[in-house]
């Protein structure tokens, strides 16, 4: 579904990564993982388009949208529902009134639908009652639920998640866990994750790419739980398992 | 350990072409300065010999970690050097500071180092600058142009919200200063006039000021002050906090969203806060001229005879450019903003410097162009 081929991100001269190729495939969950500062959230622009690559072409399906100007993008950027690192929720608008800006936008409901299904988005994310509360009002850890509801408004077949677990308490963290398997089981969505949280990472997700931040491009791609003990790669494995490193790969049972 | 009542000192020594690093008496932070003897050699002690040493807080593991470094610049590698001689405690703390080896790339903007070259980048700067500025207002006028075809997608509400906070609640303001301005110009016109008893014309004066210039001008410079840097202050806040890139992936065009409800309000307002403010600025005078003789219908009847149509809409017409000029700024300077709230800081005072600039620079223009067409 998305191709990755050859990408590379820089800002200005400094590289921030290079040489990646992957693929995610339709109804993956697919992390994006990596020590802190190594490229992940930057990926995650790349992929949406908010970012153009120094190098290196994304495909969505057969198209080329790294090759599409972006005011031409319309057709690709409706299809995702992106969820930033600390919500970034309209800081003029209620919660309710966050989730019914794109509905108002990109479909045809009105008044009391829209209101009832913000409430219901609010109420996947554990929020009902929340609904007339302004950003200001609630904790971080609300506004990133809600910044989750609102990437979810329209049904998006893909969904990125820019670091949805930090500051979660493990509860909330377990409940967004089984949030996204729903979404993937019910809607057939896509789900891209930036993230560190190792329980969630091996809980749900089936394909990931680990970024290196020594040698600046990837370190491994894969199924993580799979990564963990047979990875070649000692930092993936190291990663992995929390700094506690099994010293070769295990072989992989036939 | 226990304190040993001695000042804190370091010394070198060298024992069996080994180098040696005594560590004695109490190594904290409020107590007085370590004195080092010895010779310093340009290496890592083999060994520590820490018998006299006592208590000590965070200054003795940051001295130890300063010679180690700048013995060893970093190479990306963890250092291991000998801690032999060395209390547990401060083992465990060197190592832990040891175990990340510094990140090379972590030193990036290095300052310019010459002159001539710190000139070439403060140019590219300025043109970049002017570059923006004209990509910035042919987006306003395209932006435009899809509102009069109504493709324009923005949020009637924020309109209106916008409208009441520029127009109505910048009427206490716009009123306090624009009478004032009328009664200073006034009472100094007086002054002169009185002198060859033509204290009567200062209504004249008055009024040919405030219509021509000083209403709009001065309404435009509270505006940009008091609008622009709001304007500045909250699109650079939104930036910093990802909402405009939100507004982006969600297949809002942030310009027609943010930037063109903005424009619209200031390009409606200012006229008609330009008109109220001359009506307020002449009345100021009236108060004035009241104090010196001049009964207010007098006044009024003066200031009438002394304005035509063309003279009286000439500060309004002015204000539609200057209220553009005032939202494009804060608009622009919100979108730059940089990511930290002093960036939301220096985008704000740079909306203000630019717009007033602008208002004066335009208004000399109008001037001269009236001159020109002799109106």
């Amino acid at each position: 579904m998305i191709t990755v081929r050859d990408l590379t991100m820089a800002y200005d001269s400094f590289v921030v990564m290079r040489d990646l190729n992957f693929e995610i495939a339709e109804k993956d969950i697919f992390i994006i993982m990596g020590s802190s500062g190594c490229g992940k959230s930057t990926l995650m622009r790349h992929l949406i388009g908010l970012q153009e690559p120094a190098k290196g072409t994304i495909l969505y399906g057969n198209e080329d949208f790294t090759a599409t100007d972006p005011a031409e993008r319309g057709a690709f950027t409706r299809r995702f529902g992106v969820m930033y690192q600390s919500g970034a929720l309209w800081s003029s608008l209620t919660l309710a009134e966050n989730i019914a800006l794109p509905l108002e936008e990109n479909t045809r409901m009105t008044g009391k639908d829209i209101r009832d299904l913000a409430s219901y988005k609010l109420s996947l994310v554990g929020l009902s009652g929340y609904e007339d509360y302004y950003p200001s009002q609630i904790s971080g850890g609300m506004n990133k639920r809600a910044g989750i509801a609102r990437a979810m408004a329209l049904d998006p077949e893909i969904l990125f998640l820019d670091e949805p677990g930090a500051g979660l308490d493990p509860l909330s963290s377990r409940r967004l866990d089984e949030l996204i398997l729903r979404l993937r089981d019910s809607l057939g969505s896509t789900v891209v994750i930036v993230t560190h949280e190792l329980a969630s990472i091996l809980a749900i997700a089936n394909n990931s790419i680990f970024l290196d931040t020594a040698t600046r491009t990837q370190g491994a791609t894969g199924n993580p739980s799979e990564l963990r003990i047979h990875s070649e790669n000692p930092a993936v494995r190291l990663f992995l398992n929390r700094g506690e490193q099994p010293e070769t790969p295990t072989e992989i049972p036939t | 350990m226990p304190k040993s009542d001695a000042p804190p000192s370091a010394r070198w020594t060298n024992a069996d072409d080994k180098v040696v690093l005594e560590i004695s008496g109490d190594w904290l932070r409020d107590g007085p300065p370590p004195k080092i003897h010895g010779p310093e050699p340009h290496q890592v002690p083999d060994r520590y010999v820490t018998t006299g040493l006592g208590t000590f807080d965070s200054i003795l593991p940051a001295f130890i970690l300063a010679q180690f470094r700048t013995v060893n610049p970093p190479t990306g590698t963890p250092l291991e050097p000998s801690m032999e001689g060395l209390p547990a405690g401060l083992v465990g703390l060197l190592e832990l500071a040891l175990a990340v080896p510094e990140e090379i790339d972590a030193n990036k903007d290095a300052p310019a180092t010459s002159d001539i070259k710190k000139l070439g980048k403060a140019s590219i700067r300025v043109w970049e600058s002017l570059h923006q500025v004209a990509d910035f207002t042919g987006q306003a006028v395209i932006s435009m142009g899809r509102f009069v075809t109504g493709r324009a997608h923005f949020r009637a509400q924020d309109f209106w919200a916008i409208v009441q906070e520029c127009g109505v609640r910048a009427l206490p303001i716009v009123s306090l200063i624009s009478f004032l301005i009328g009664l200073i110009l006034a009472f100094v016109g007086n002054v002169q006039l009185a002198n060859f008893g033509a204290g009567l014309y200062v209504a004249d004066l008055v009024g040919i000021a405030m219509v021509r210039e000083m209403g709009v001008v001065m309404t435009a410079i509270i505006m940009s002050g008091r609008t622009g840097a709001a304007f500045a202050a909250h699109i650079g806040s939104m930036k910093v906090n990802e909402e405009i890139d939100a507004l982006r992936t969600f297949g809002f065009n942030p310009f027609d969203f943010l930037v063109l409800p903005r424009l619209l309000a200031l390009i409606l307002m200012l006229p008609i806060l330009t008109i109220y403010a001359n009506i307020v600025g002449i009345l100021g005078g009236m108060l004035v001229g009241a104090t010196v003789g001049i009964p207010p219908v007098l006044y009024w009847n003066e200031t009438l005879s002394s304005l035509d149509m063309t003279t009286a809409s000439l500060g309004v017409f002015k204000s539609v450019f200057f209220g553009a000029v005032i939202a494009l700024s804060g608009c622009l300077e919100g979108m730059k903003c940089e990511n930290s709230s002093a960036g939301v800081g220096k985008a704000t005072t740079r909306a203000v410097v630019a717009s007033i600039t602008a208002i004066i620079v335009i208004d000399s223009g109008f001037a001269a162009i009236f001159t020109i067409l002799d109106i």
